[in-house]
């Protein structure tokens, strides 16, 4: 017979059958029981009638028929909490079964049944499991502490199970110390500030030998544990490298790549002149090159990780180019990362073997592929200067081959050559132009018409060229426009007599025919510049241009730095900081590579200084300033002394100037006192400036839609917009920047003046890569509300501070005030009618919402979304009257009464508050909740 | 970006699905709680942006959770994830899960594991608990779980003996085909097992002793310790023949089968070849480190003992020549292929098993070619182009040649197209790597022993 017959019972009385059999004498029929009952719990039947028999069964040597009451329990547990303490007995008995695996199996089951009453009654036997003679217990029992701790951490830390399972951590068995390091380590990544890791030399030392003989899986645990040390100097730090780089040849991938991520990070604190400094880095090469040969979703991760310490560190892997070579049957996310890294590792060196694999590449079948190697060889030309003519040539090889998308992708290539060549590679320009005709891709089409504006005074048919884009100039992307019109702009303040029709033509579809404002407001800029002063217009348009920098797409370094302690993670593959990752506001810890110490760094001798100096400008391209820079360009504004030396903590250090920097300005302002200072007068001129658009509008309100605060013509070039939401308890700014500028926006910054709730960056602003000319990025900034506080006016007015490479904006905007309405604004219904009645009645406002056709249940749920919480409602007279309570971020309590009448749309809010002027900007928020 | 959080759940893999390469989830396993199989939606969104399964790329974000994926025997292996956890970590995880089935079953194919459905869920529970990895060791999981064999399986169908997989979350959903009522008779037959079990009741031995690889209490009548040294050639040669890059990856796979405890030594008569080294977790890598030689307890059967890496070019030889011209719409509608493979460096062993694959491009509607020595094939279909050609022989070089016949008024294609060659040569480790002797230790017996070496081509590729 098969287990079919498990299913094939009579509907009638089917539970009454079972239970009789459940409770039957004979342990064979008992178990068929049993399986009977999860036959119909597995097919979605409610057998929780049968709770009391089934655990009844529990009771039993067979193990067997104990895995299956077990399933059965984890089952229906929780809906029957009052009955599952029935089965604690038997876990209690069954953790103290003689044989170790059905006391591993009680503790193992414990720990998934996830109902409060019964996790206090287990804590007993789970205390007894962790200090088990077996250690297969143990190991069961430290993973358990940590399920137990999702459930009720209050519990699990007043039971002291935190400290045994520290005590874990010198266990004789590896296993069970690594099971209660992986324990730790979750539990203390929700508990980012708790101390639970604290880690000692001697603790270290424990680790380091439980490393040696635990499986592989621990060993991973291990290492990400030892990843998070500081050692105390650089000796303790060589002495950790030594023991953890047998890891290197470990034959799983993951156990090299933390190992890796433990000696980038200790190798910080060695001092360069060292030999075992050498030793270590020629060490890393091989393993890192091993992965590549891996399957090629392991290749795919070591290539992402590989391009983060490529860029810390390239001494690594500078001989080793020819390993990242493309093979043609990689997979392409293999490719991109390979093509990546090639660049990355190009020097003089080895740029002739490079741009021949690149040149190789181009006539490959995948087109994003093609692409990608087509860009990279202009790179090449850009970072390795001695290459640039050789790479111009390769590009020109390529555009005769005619295909459509490599001549695109060549031409945008050699504007930024151009950018950063100038008047070097004219000659070539004759054989663009050939290819006129083939460019169909806006960016490609800006690229060549800007070449032909900048280069206009040696093209002879320069204006038949740019007349030709000229007669579908509607059709045209507004990056095209844009180009198109400076373009003729240059032309006609190059060549003034043949021109002047053209501009005409383009300035009068720039103002006139256009609904782009950005296009409009640089057409009539052109205009009023042509026409009052040409000799101006040609300073400006004509003006020379910084050159492109070299590298534009290398991670800041303060980013890198915290990437390099997470190596391996999921924020490694994404390059971006681990807080983009994770939920809420805890669990959120910057990792910081530990400073280098020791005796190395004074007596440096000049042979490791010049080796240094030789490395590191490799290494950190003077591009990107490092975050001490930039902070110091931001306090430079301030009228106080430069902060230099010690970099303070990031978050901390940006709020502090943005006090500085906005307080001083405004002060200054108030006063009438303006300052001789330049900074302070600029910043005058700006504030004045843009004072009329943040107060003259109307008070806006919260919208799913981005509002423009910084238009791009008050920030040079940098347009702002964005709004303001709350996710999962967190306040976010969302923030669009776009650049309107032509040139590269880079180091971003941001800091919010003092405003009414406190609020200020959570963290710094994640502008990763550079903004390009006429690319927007999405931002969001989460936001605290733990910053200064100063009352402003409008209340919910908030002033920001926007820093780029081209100079610091500042503008003003405003946010709902629902986004400070705290999850547990929920109020007792006592103590709601207590307040209510305590709060005096000329602080209640009352308020008229208009038009509005929900009815009460649905506003009430629209509402408490938006966490206003309906504690109460009570019907008079086919009146629904609600009532509401809201707690803002700085704990005052709103409270409301919404009346609603059936086939009114007209409702009426009265809100009662300690402090009423909120009230105002909370009928808002209603306003705007009810009516979305 | 999806935000996961690291507070809710302390499970680091939360589910796995099967997925065929077709898009059909045919196998899913939840170890917290249940995740809708519409989450695997986004992979297959990806899959259709991607020209091939194998181009899907493996870490894939969707709004509340990520998806880390494998592609192995045109099955995807998808795990969800919800906290921060290593994707190295998953992916070896699912490559191991992959590999124990391999083990398992004979193969691992959709056809396979649907077959031993309740063995597979048996493995999942033992292999992972709560998320995390527990047993992954053949060795360990073949003294919980037997694999099946003939004789089980007659005793399995008749009594219908299964049993459960330990613990976790049991909603052990499962479709073979989309229909309801074909997953009934498989959930009974997962659920309901009487008598004999095919789980062990007792604690395996190697689970906590310090050489967890290995079973105490193995006996053979036979002892016998193999060892192949596998290398494999991955080259790119550029069209004129010269060596854009090229190294060696090696391993040692064994097989050994001994009683007792027994301790090996292999020694290497050239060990300075080995600078990049990856070990099984049984080899002492401080005698390593200090002596060069590979000390180790064995697991119990066949292992990877070890891997390495040759990249110094000196080192690595390349076996054969090959000298290609392809040309289309040189007259007409027709191009011309000439291929020439011969022998270069053999090292005075014979080259065999010689393939050599062209993915031709879109515009080749056909191949008239003649072959001096072997066989070929030309698919219009997928335009893989096949030339078998066997034993590479010194006297006489193979040599395939003839036109092709291309779509006519089609544009000249814009690749070219790379020739992938393949090749095997007997009793030749190509960076001349060779085995001094093998000791044995802590036993008493004679055991025979055997070193086998084998060059292969790895990533073989000629650009032309």
């Amino acid at each position: 017979m098969t287990d079919s017959k498990y299913f094939t019972t009579t509907k009638k009385g089917e539970i009454f059958e079972l239970k009789a059999e459940l409770n039957s004498d004979k342990k064979e029929k008992k178990k068929e029981a049993v399986k009977k009952v999860i036959a119909s719990m597995t097919v979605g039947k409610d057998v929780s009638a049968l709770f009391p028999d089934v655990v009844n069964c529990m009771q039993t040597d067979n193990l067997e028929l104990k895995k299956l009451v077990y399933l059965y329990l984890m089952n229906y547990a929780k809906s029957q909490p009052d009955m599952a303490i029935m089965a604690v007995n038997t876990f209690v008995k069954d953790c103290e079964d003689p044989n170790p695996l059905i006391r591993a199996l009680a503790v193992r089951t414990m720990g998934c049944i996830r109902v409060d009453k019964i996790t206090e009654y287990l804590c007993e036997p789970l205390r007894k499991c962790l200090k088990d003679e077996d250690p297969y217990v143990r190991k069961t029992a430290a993973v358990c502490v940590a399920k137990l701790h999702d459930i009720n951490a209050q519990l699990v830390e007043d039971q002291g199970f935190l400290d045994t399972l520290k005590d874990l951590i010198s266990d004789s068995n590896p296993m069970v110390v690594a099971n209660a390091v992986a324990a730790l380590s979750e539990i203390a990544e929700s508990h980012p500030n708790s101390n639970l890791l604290d880690l000692n030399p001697q603790s270290i030392n424990k680790l380091l030998t439980a490393l040696n003989e635990c499986t592989e899986w621990g060993q991973i645990f291990i290492l990400d544990c030892l990843a998070n040390y500081t050692p105390r100097d650089d000796r303790e730090s060589q002495s950790i490298c030594e023991r953890v780089t047998p890891r290197l040849s470990h034959a799983n991938s993951a156990v090299v790549l933390s190992a890796v991520k433990v000696l980038m990070k200790f190798m910080e604190m060695l001092p360069k002149d060292l030999d075992y400094y050498g030793t270590l880095l020629k060490k890393l090469a091989p393993p890192l090159v091993t992965l590549l040969s891996a399957e090629p979703e392991l290749q795919y991760v070591a290539l992402r990780n590989i391009n983060l310490i490529v860029q810390k560190r390239p001494e690594i892997l500078k001989h080793e180019m020819k390993v990242f070579f493309v093979k043609y049957n990689d997979p392409i996310y293999v490719k991109l990362e390979k093509l990546d890294i090639m660049i990355r590792l190009a020097s003089q060196a080895n740029i002739a073997q490079v741009l021949a694999e690149l040149k190789e590449y181009a006539t490959e079948v995948d087109v994003d592929f093609v692409r990608k190697a087509v860009r990279a060889i202009g790179r090449c030309a850009i970072k390795v200067e001695q290459s640039a003519e050789r790479c111009v040539s390769t590009l020109l090889d390529l555009i005769q081959t005619k295909v459509n998308y490599v001549v695109q992708e060549a031409i945008v290539v050699i504007k930024d050559i151009f950018r950063k060549y100038p008047n070097k590679y004219e000659s070539v320009i004759a054989t663009l132009c050939e290819n006129l005709d083939s460019l169909d891709e806006p960016e490609a089409r800006a690229a060549m018409i800007w070449i032909v504006g900048e280069y206009a005074e040696r093209i002879d048919n320069a204006d038949e060229l740019l007349e030709s884009f000229l007669e579908g100039f509607h059709d045209e992307s507004t990056q095209v426009q844009l180009q198109l019109l400076t373009a003729i702009v240059k032309l006609f303040l190059k060549k003034p007599t043949e021109t002047q029709e053209l501009v005409q033509q383009v300035l009068s579809l720039a103002t006139q025919d256009s609904d782009n404002p950005d296009l409009r407001d640089r057409g009539y800029i052109y205009w009023r510049l042509l026409s009052t002063d040409p000799v101006a217009a040609k300073e400006v348009v004509l003006a020379e241009k910084p050159l492109i920098s070299e590298e534009t797409d290398l991670i800041e370094p303060t980013l890198l730095d915290e990437l390099i302690c997470h190596i391996g993670t999921l924020a490694s593959v994404y390059h971006k900081p681990p807080s983009a990752f994770v939920e809420g506001s805890r669990g959120v810890q910057h990792k910081r590579l530990p400073p280098r110490t020791g005796s190395g760094e004074s007596t440096e001798s000049p042979e490791g200084a010049q080796s240094a100096g030789t490395a590191v400008p490799e290494a950190v391209p003077a591009v990107i300033p490092s975050q001490g820079d930039l902070l110091g360009d931001l306090l430079n504004l301030d009228l106080g002394p430069p902060t230099t030396g010690v970099t303070p903590a990031p978050t901390s250090a940006m709020q502090m100037g943005a006090m500085d920097l906005l307080g001083g300005g405004l002060d200054s302002l108030l006063g009438g006192d303006i300052g001789g200072s330049p900074a302070v007068s600029h910043f005058f001129f700006l504030v004045i400036y843009n004072f009329p658009f943040f107060y003259g509008g109307s008070v806006f309100l919260f919208s799913p839609y981005l509002q423009v605060w910084l238009p791009a013509m008050k920030a040079k070039g940098l347009e702002i917009a964005g709004t303001f939401s709350r996710r999962a308890g967190v306040i976010h700014m969302e923030l669009s920047l776009t650049n309107k500028a032509m040139s590269v926006m880079t180091d971003f910054a941001i800091q919010f003046n003092r405003n009414s709730f406190g609020l200020a960056p959570a963290g710094p602003l994640q502008v990763l890569t550079p903004l390009s000319p006429n690319q927007t990025i999405e931002v969001s900034l989460p936001l605290s509300t733990v910053g200064p506080v100063m009352k402003m006016e409008p209340l919910n007015n908030l002033q920001v501070a926007v820093k780029n490479n081209i100079d610091v904006f500042y503008f003003s905007c405003q946010y709902p005030i629902s986004i400070l309405f705290v999850e547990d604004g929920k109020m007792e219904r006592q103590v709601f009618l207590a307040t209510w009645k305590d709060i005096p009645n000329e602080n209640e406002a009352q308020f008229h919402i208009k038009d509005c056709h929900l009815n009460s249940d649905a506003a009430s749920s629209k509402l408490q979304s938006n966490n206003i919480f309906t504690i109460a409602k009570r019907t008079v007279d086919s009146q629904d009257m609600l009532y509401q309570s809201i707690k803002l971020t700085n704990g005052i309590w709103v409270l409301g009464e919404l009346r609603l009448q059936a086939g009114n749309s007209n409702y009426t809010l009265s809100l009662k508050c300690r402090a009423p002027e909120v009230s105002q900007y909370v009928f808002q928020c209603y306003e705007t909740v009810l009516k979305n | 970006m999806p935000k996961v959080s690291t507070s809710g759940s302390s499970t680091m893999i939360h589910s796995l699905f099967l997925v065929s390469s077709a898009g059909h989830i045919f196998l899913e396993k939840h170890w917290k709680c249940v995740i809708s199989r519409s989450v695997c939606d986004y992979l297959f969104e990806a899959q259709g942006k991607a020209s091939t399964p194998e181009n899907v790329p493996p870490v894939i974000a969707t709004p509340h959770h990520y998806l880390i994926s494998v592609y192995r025997d045109r099955i995807f292996f998808v795990a969800v994830i919800q906290t921060e956890v290593p994707p190295l970590f998953v992916i070896e995880f699912l490559h191991r899960v992959a590999e124990t089935f391999q083990d398992y079953f004979g193969e691992c194919s959709e056809a396979s594991i649907k077959d031993n459905v309740v063995i597979v869920y048996e493995l999942l529970e033992e292999m992972l608990d709560n998320g995390f990895p527990l047993a992954t060791e053949s060795n360990i999981l073949k003294e919980m779980i037997k694999p099946p064999t003939i004789l089980r399986s007659v005793v399995n169908t008749i009594t219908g003996s299964r049993e459960l997989g330990k613990q976790g979350v049991f909603v052990w959903v499962m479709s073979l085909g989309s229909s309801c009522s074909m997953c009934l008779p498989v959930l009974q037959q997962l659920l309901f097992f009487a008598g004999s079990s095919n789980v062990g009741e007792m604690l395996p031995t190697g689970q906590l002793s310090n050489i967890p690889w290995r079973r105490a209490g193995v006996k053979y009548t036979n002892n016998e310790a193999y060892f192949d040294v596998v290398e494999e050639i991955d080259a790119i040669l550029d069209k004129s023949g010269n060596i854009v890059f090229a190294e060696i990856q090696g391993v040692i796979d064994a097989c050994v089968k001994l009683s007792g405890m027994p301790d090996l030594t292999l020694s290497f008569v050239n060990p300075r070849l080995l600078d990049d080294v990856s070990f099984h977790p049984c080899v002492r890598f401080k005698r390593w480190e200090a002596e060069r030689v590979l000390s180790f307890i064995p697991p119990d059967g066949n292992f990877q003992l070890m891997s390495y890496h040759v990249n110094a070019q000196n080192l690595v030889a390349i076996p054969v020549y090959v000298k290609q011209n392809i040309s289309f719409f040189e007259t007409g509608s027709s191009g011309r292929l000439d291929i020439t493979v011969g022998p270069k460096q053999t090292m005075g062993k014979t080259v065999e098993d010689v393939v050599v694959t062209v993915q031709m491009p879109k515009v080749l509607l056909n191949a008239n070619l003649t072959p001096s020595q072997g066989t070929y094939t030309y698919d219009p279909v997928t335009k893989v182009l096949v030339w078998d050609i066997g034993k590479l022989n010194q006297q006489k070089v193979p040599n395939l040649k003839g036109s092709l016949s291309l779509q006519s008024g089609a544009p000249r294609p814009e690749e070219n197209p790379s020739l992938n060659i393949d090749l095997k040569i007997q009793q030749l480790a190509i960076s001349g790597l060779k085995v001094n002797r093998l000791n044995m230790f802590g036993e008493k017996y004679k055991p025979f022993k055997g070193v086998k070496y084998v060059t292969k081509a790895g990533k073989f590729q000629v650009r032309t």
